[in-house]
Parts: C-alpha cells; structure tokens; sequence
C-alpha cells in the first residue's frame, strides 16, 4: 500500500488549549483509516487542517509525497481532499440537483448534472433521486447528498465525520458497502466516529487521539473494542451492571396518546402506549427527529395531551404543567442542554432553581431561598463529579460532557419516582457516559421507573430492561431487550423506510 | 491581528466599568464635536455636566429639575425593564402615561370641589389602573391572537395621544378657563396636587414611587421566583417552560406592571410639574424611559443611575443651549452618543479583544 497522506507533528492552539500536539500518522491509498477519541480529544481540529480550515501552528503535511498545505479548502478540494460534515449545508428548498450544483466551482448543466448523480448514486449504490426537494429527505438520504457531491469531484481522499450518527442499521449497512467500494477502488477513507464495533467493521488502521495527542496506533480488527476504548479514555472502563430486579406496580402509563406540536416542523405522536413499571428501565431507539423531542416534552408536561392519555401513578396528569407534575414525582431531562435543560448565561445554582425548588423546598412563599439552592448544587457537583470552579459558574462555561452530569444529577438527586431523560450521554466521553449510565441505573435500583430515550443503540441495549423505538411518531411496542437482534432493532426503527436499496 | 474571543462568562469587571468608560468617552468625542462647532470644549461639557448641580448663578434653579426628570424616567424604565428581562417589548410607555394622568386626574376633577383626604389616593390608584388597562390591550391580543406587542403598545401611544387632545379640549377642560384648551390646574388645589415634599429638592411623591419600584424591583428580580422566572424566559425561553413558567400570565404580568407604573408617573407629573392636562402633555418620557432602562441594563440600580444621568444631560442640555448658544440638535447628537457608546462598549463584557500573532504562511 503506498502512501497518501502523511501528518508530521501537526500542531495547533488556541487560547489556553493545545488542540492538537505534535500529531503525526499516515493513511495509505485505497485504506479505510479510523480517527479515534473522546470530545475534544482533538479529531475536529486535526481534520480541519487537512481539509484548509485550520492552519497549524507547527508541522507538515505530505500528499502523495509532495508538500501539502491547503489555505483553504477550494484548495483541499483542488488537491482531491473531499469532506463529508456531520452537520449537513443543504437548501431544504431546493433539489438534490441544486444543492449540488451549489456547492461547486462551474457547475455544468443541470440535466447533465442530474444525469451524473444518477450515475454515481447507482455506482456506488447510494439511491437518490437528483429532483427531489431535500426537505422531504430523510436524514440519511441527505447524508447521500453530501457524498454525491464530494464523489463528483473524484476525491483521493474522502474525510468523514461520525457519519453514522444519523443512520438506522440498514443506511449504515448501505453507506458501508459505498465506502468498501470506494476503497477497491483505491480511494482513501478518514472514517471520524466514536462507534467502536463500527470502526473494527470497516477500518483497516486507526490512530487513537486523546488530549490532542497520539497515544496509540492499532489494527482494529485485531483489538478488541475494549481495548480501543480504554486507550481511548486512558483508564479501565467501568461497566455498568444491569441487576435485574423483579418488576413493581405500573407506575407511568400511557394511552392512545396524539399529539399534534406547535412547531410546524415537529413530528406528530400517533397512538403512543406505553408501560412503565417501578424499577424498570425502558429504552426507545430511533433516528433522531421521528418524535423524541415530543415525547419528552409531552411526558415532562410541557406539552398537554388529551384527557387520561398520561396516567402517573394511578392520577391523569395529562393536563398538568411541569411544576405539578414535578410535585407528585414525574421528572426530565431534555436531550438539548444549552437553552432547554438549562439556560447558558446563568449560574449552576440559578439553573439548579430551574427544576428543583418544588422537591427541595428551595422556596418560602415564593421568596426564593439562594442558599439552599447553592447548597443543593454543590451536593450536584461534589455527588456528580461535575468539573467546574463553583456553582457560581455559568452554565455554558461547563464542557458538554459536564453540564450533561450537571443536568442529569440535578434530576436524579430529587429522588423522582419516574425519570424521563433524552440522550442522557450525548456528546459526553466515555468516562462521564460510563457514569451516567451508572448514575441511571442505581436510581432504577432504588424502585424508580426510567424512559431512556437514547439515538446509542450500544447504549439502550446495556441498560434498559424493554426497548421500543420511535418511527415518525409512532412507538413500537415495547419488547424485553434481553435476545433482540440489531435487525430486529433495526426493522422496529423503521429501517424498513430505506430497505430497497441497490445492491 | 486582533481577534475577538468570546468569554466563557460575562466580565463582573465590564459590566460595571462600561458605564463610566462610556461616559467619559462621551465626554472626549462630545467635547471633540463640540470643538469642531467652534465652543469651547471644557466649558460645554462643565455646562452640561457641572453647572445644573453646583452653579452659584443656575443650581438653585436647576438642581430640583434634575429629580423632577429623573422621577418620571425611573419609574417608567423600571416598569419597561421587567418586560425587557423576558422579552417583552413594551415601546408604548408613552401612551400607558398619558392615561394614567388622565385617568387619575378625570377621578380628581370629578369630585371637584370636593375636599378629602382620601381623593389624592384615589387618583393615584386610578393612574395607576388607566395605565394598567391601557397596557393590557397589547397583552391580551398577544396572549389571545399573538399580536406583535410592539407595534400594538407603539400604535397606542397615537390614539392615547388623541385621547388626550380630546381630554384636554372637551370633557377635562377647565368650565373656568375662559375656553382655553386645558383642565383646572390641580398643582394650584391643594387636595389634589402633588407638591414638592422637601424645598428646594424636586422631590415629589412620584420620586419616593420612583425609589420604591427601584426596591421592589430588586427584590423582585434577585429573592422571588417569579422576578427569576422573568429572567429565565429573557434568557432562555424554552429553558423556562421546561421550568413551568406560565409565559402568556408572565407577558400579562410584565405589560400589567410596566402599564401601572407609567400610569403612576403620569399621575404624579399631571398633579404636580405639569399641573394640568394639556394637548402638549406627553412630554416623551415613555420613550426616553426606553433608553434609561438600557443605559442602565435593566439593572434597578442602573436604572436609577442611568436616570439622574438622563435626566443630568438634559437640563444640561439645555443650559448650554442658553448659556453657550448650541443648536438642540447638537445636544441630542451628544445624548444619541452617549446611548451608542454605551451599547457598543457592551461588546467587551461578553467578549475579549486580544492580539494574537499569526504567521500568515
């Protein structure tokens, strides 16, 4: 295999963080080469330079074994260094034609545009239809659109970010076929993801990075996830251990639940039932976007829903306020933690007064009590291990892996009878996540109930008792997750929307 | 080359010296226009800034304006900067004021010549509910048909103005007045006026109101759930009804109080400076009460601060007119700086200026 792309003690930083130092690895042409590392272990900032975003402070690159250092990435693109962003940049008005032609230098003819995205999506077995508006898409049909258009302009070397974060199983068996394809013929892959089992699927080499350093090389088809992840986060992981224990009353159940949001670009919940017994933890998958925002919100009480459709603990609290169902022992999380778990510019114990001033008594006839408040948020931060100089520290001061413990505790230590949470580990390293998880299942110990909505499938099998997914609005119901297969997980995510693939 | 890095927290430092930077940065460029207009510079801003408070020749004059001015401003900002905190933009201050003052003084003039005790408080209750009701027409049609409140609380002030004009000659006009435009003027009957508690001072009731809503505000805004409840929807409003705030009962709080509180300033300034209700009555205080609860950042002690330097500049203002001859338009280009100068200096408290050395490879 010869060699690409070459990274010679790469560094970069920014006020107060080394971003990336002293980084070097190479990716041979035609390898699928997997960048590891926790948030902020500096994958961003690293590809970001290969792609022209970023300029190294020190270092070189080499490509194709002559100097390579693009100023911008019209630069990097002109040199066959194409970028896949996990966030995608498309015009939802327009068509997949369109958003193409947007993105290039001297677009040709729109037919004939269209006609070669027909060829590359049957090529490689991406299928997309060039004259479809993008904002009926699905997020994984959007993803192919940003493939398709790097794939036009003949990348050598193709850089991916965690694009398997939107994907049900069966998009992600698709994109993997593309990807092995790409690489017989001889395009080079940087595969950006945290997914262990995924990397050891695909890649043939991986750099691990943490704190903006190579710590490790590996074959990862040759080490086990276990191993790549304790490089990962540099310490023995502690595993969470389920203990199943026997199931108790019905404590949160749900009806034939509709629910129309006020936003016009929410999902509709269509006949949701659920049943959540004490002690048990219920994890719902789905792609993100198929209703999981409404289900929370309708649970947290949020959002009101039709008379004796949210039975809690044998009361109809359908028609409640967040407040009064706080009071009786109903408790979220909301997967968005800067501005809906909590607000950015205020402190850890104003956010603390956020959620807790009913079951913690923060308050005397409507006077708040501050010390109390702060006294229950340093219990937060000292019980959670939240890193942070105080409670006097504004929430988005905090790294997100930290406000997500911050935020999660703040539930958990109110002692709820019910706990709701929405991607309690997103964007959280592994350590943190590890503790989370640690942190939901004690309370499931204790006799609580718990809805854990999660997009992590790794995640909902290792903690919940019953799975059940979200596919635009709709809850399958709810099965033991003891012996479920990720294709029966992926047929109750609704993969089924995507399964005529092309072969 | 010189970047801007956001802070991870607002500056306590800034927050607190922007204001006085400000302040004398308006001084210096003022002072630099000036100049440019041919006076000289030291002597136009001691006029303004100096002279009102401790001229031998002027202050007995203009020393108690500067609480007659300041009184009506505090009160109205402190009312707008609660809806401010919560998003809630209140712009028909103006319109709330009038009808409180014609409100309170139709109750007043009505029981003429009646003489009780009791009558001063009455109209000061029914101020206090004209500019309420006033401000509730704004916030029901947000609540009901969610109506820019904006543009209804603003459109307001015009038909609160005819309101007056029609108050004024018509159904408030002095029987007595030989057919001049104009009610009784109640500052010259003492049961209904709201004389000058302190000689010499300017302070009247409505400045011990002005110093009351200052306390009640903060103690609303920093010990009670409900002024905490206000800051977490200006901040975040999503966050806040995660939290369980009521927002359609928190816009009616928040225009009910601002409402009320420039229906009391109407009040106190209709039955003392003013005196009477005249077609020329809305004096823009309302609006001017805008930039007070900016300058002061919606602070209550800002507030109260950014008031008095308000209040300050214009009588100032116009003694420098007087004394040194500049046109009013260069006072209010002076004023419309200091309003700049302060919000533009706004950036180094959320964000850092630094200089950072790039190679440029």
């Amino acid at each position: 295999m010869t060699e690409l792309l070459k990274v010679v003690g790469l560094t970069r930083e920014y006020p107060g963080v080394r971003a990336n130092d002293d980084v070097s690895f190479s990716i041979g042409t035609g390898e699928v080469h997997a960048l590891l590392g926790e948030n902020g272990a500096g994958k961003s900032t690293l590809v970001k330079m290969i792609y022209g975003l970023e300029k190294p402070d020190a270092g070189f690159m080499k490509l194709r074994g002559s100097s390579y250092a693009p100023q911008n990435p019209q630069a990097a693109r002109a040199a066959g260094v194409a970028m896949v962003f996990q966030h995608f940049s498309l015009f939802e008005a327009l068509t997949v034609a369109e958003n193409v032609a947007l993105g290039m230098e001297n677009p040709p003819k729109m037919s004939e545009l269209a006609q070669s995205i027909r060829e590359v999506s049957e090529n490689y077995g991406l299928p997309l239809d060039p004259d479809r508006i993008v904002g009926d898409l699905s997020a994984g049909e959007r993803q192919r659109v940003e493939i398709i258009r790097c794939l036009l302009q003949d990348p050598k070397l193709l850089i991916m970010d965690e694009p398997t974060s939107v994907l049900t199983p069966q998009e992600v068996e698709i994109l993997f076929k593309t990807l092995r394809k790409l690489q017989s013929e001889g395009t080079s892959i940087l595969y950006i993801s945290h997914k262990l089992e995924e990397i050891r699927a695909l890649c043939d080499g991986a750099t691990i990075l943490r704190l903006g350093k190579v710590v490790g090389i590996c074959d990862p088809k040759a080490t086990t996830a276990r191993e790549m992840a304790e490089m990962m986060v540099g310490q023995t992981l502690h595993v969470p251990t389920r203990e199943g224990g026997e199931a108790g009353e019905v404590l949160l159940d749900v009806q034939g639940l509709n629910f129309v949001p006020s936003n016009p670009f929410g999902t509709r919940l269509k006949d949701v039932s659920l049943r959540l017994r004490a002690g048990e933890v219920l994890g719902i998958g789905g792609v993100a976007g198929n209703g999981q925002d409404e289900l929370l919100s309708v649970l947290s009480g949020e959002a009101k829903t039709g008379k004796g459709s949210v039975i809690f603990d044998g009361q109809d609290v359908s028609h409640m306020g967040p407040n009064a169902r706080r009071r009786i022992g109903l408790l979220a999380a909301p997967e968005e933690r800067l501005g809906h778990a909590a607000a950015p510019n205020m402190s850890l114990t104003e956010n603390t007064a956020l959620t807790a001033t009913i079951r913690k008594k923060l308050t005397k006839s409507n006077f708040l009590n501050w010390k109390k408040t702060e006294e229950f948020a340093r219990e937060i931060i000292e019980k959670f291990d939240v890193r942070t100089p105080g409670p006097g520290s504004a929430a988005r001061s905090l790294s997100g892996g930290n406000l997500q413990k911050f935020v999660i505790g703040r539930e958990v230590l109110q002692d709820p009878k019910v706990l709701v949470v929405n991607q309690p580990t997103w964007g959280v390293d592994a350590a943190a996540a590890a503790a989370i998880r640690q942190a939901l299942l004690d309370l499931a110990a204790q006799g609580a109930g718990l809805i854990v909505i999660s997009q992590d499938l790794d995640e909902l099998m290792e903690i919940s008792d019953h799975f059940a997914a979200l596919n635009e609005g709709t809850l399958t119901a709810p099965r033991p997750a003891k012996g479920l297969s990720v294709e029966e997980i992926g047929l109750m995510m609704g993969g089924a929307h995507d399964m005529e693939m092309a072969g | 080359m010189i970047a801007i890095v956001k802070r991870p927290e607002p500056s306590k430092f800034w927050t607190i010296a922007t204001p006085v930077f400000a302040v004398l940065l308006t001084m210096i460029l003022g002072g630099l226009l000036f100049a440019a207009m041919g006076k000289d510079p030291v002597a136009a801003i001691r006029t303004i800034f100096w002279d009102p408070l401790f001229n031998d020749q002027f202050a007995a004059y203009s020393r108690p304006q500067l609480l007659v001015k300041a009184g009506p401003l505090i009160l109205i900002a402190i009312g707008l900067s609660l809806g401010f905190k919560a998003g809630i933009w209140n712009i028909g201050a103006e319109g709330q004021y009038i009808m409180g003052a014609i409100a309170g003084a139709s109750v007043g003039l009505a029981l003429y010549p009646l003489d009780a005790w009791w009558i001063f408080p009455l109209m000061v209750i029914a101020g206090a509910i004209g500019g309420f009701l006033w401000a509730m027409i704004p916030a029901l049609l947000k609540t009901r048909f969610n109506t820019n409140e904006i543009l209804v609380s603003l459109m307001l002030v015009y038909v609160a103005e005819q309101i007056l004009a029609s108050a004024a000659l018509g159904f408030l006009r002095n029987p007595e007045g030989n057919g001049f435009p104009g009610s009784r003027n109640m500052s010259q009957i003492p049961w209904l006026s709201n004389p000058e508690l302190i000689p010499g001072t300017g302070a009247h009731w409505g400045v011990v109101a002005a110093l009351g809503a200052v306390v009640a505000a903060y103690v609303l805004l920093n010990k009670h759930l409900l002024g905490f409840q206000i800051r977490l929807t200006g901040e975040s409003p999503r966050a806040a009804r995660f939290a369980g705030v009521k927002d359609k009962l928190l816009v009616v709080f928040c225009l009910g109080t601002a409402g009320a509180l420039a229906g009391l300033a109407g009040l106190f300034e209709v039955t003392g400076p003013a005196g009477q209700i005249s077609i020329d009555f809305g004096a823009g205080y309302g609006f001017t009460a805008i930039i007070v609860a900016f300058l002061g950042r919606l602070n209550p002690i800002g507030i109260l601060l950014a008031g008095l330097l308000l209040a300050l500049t214009f009588i100032g203002g116009e003694l420098a007119q007087f004394m040194l001859g500049l046109p009013s338009a260069a006072i209010q280009v002076f004023q419309g700086m200091l309003l700049m100068i302060l919000l533009a200096m706004d950036l180094v408290v959320n964000y850092r200026i630094t200089i950072v050395n790039r190679e440029t490879t």
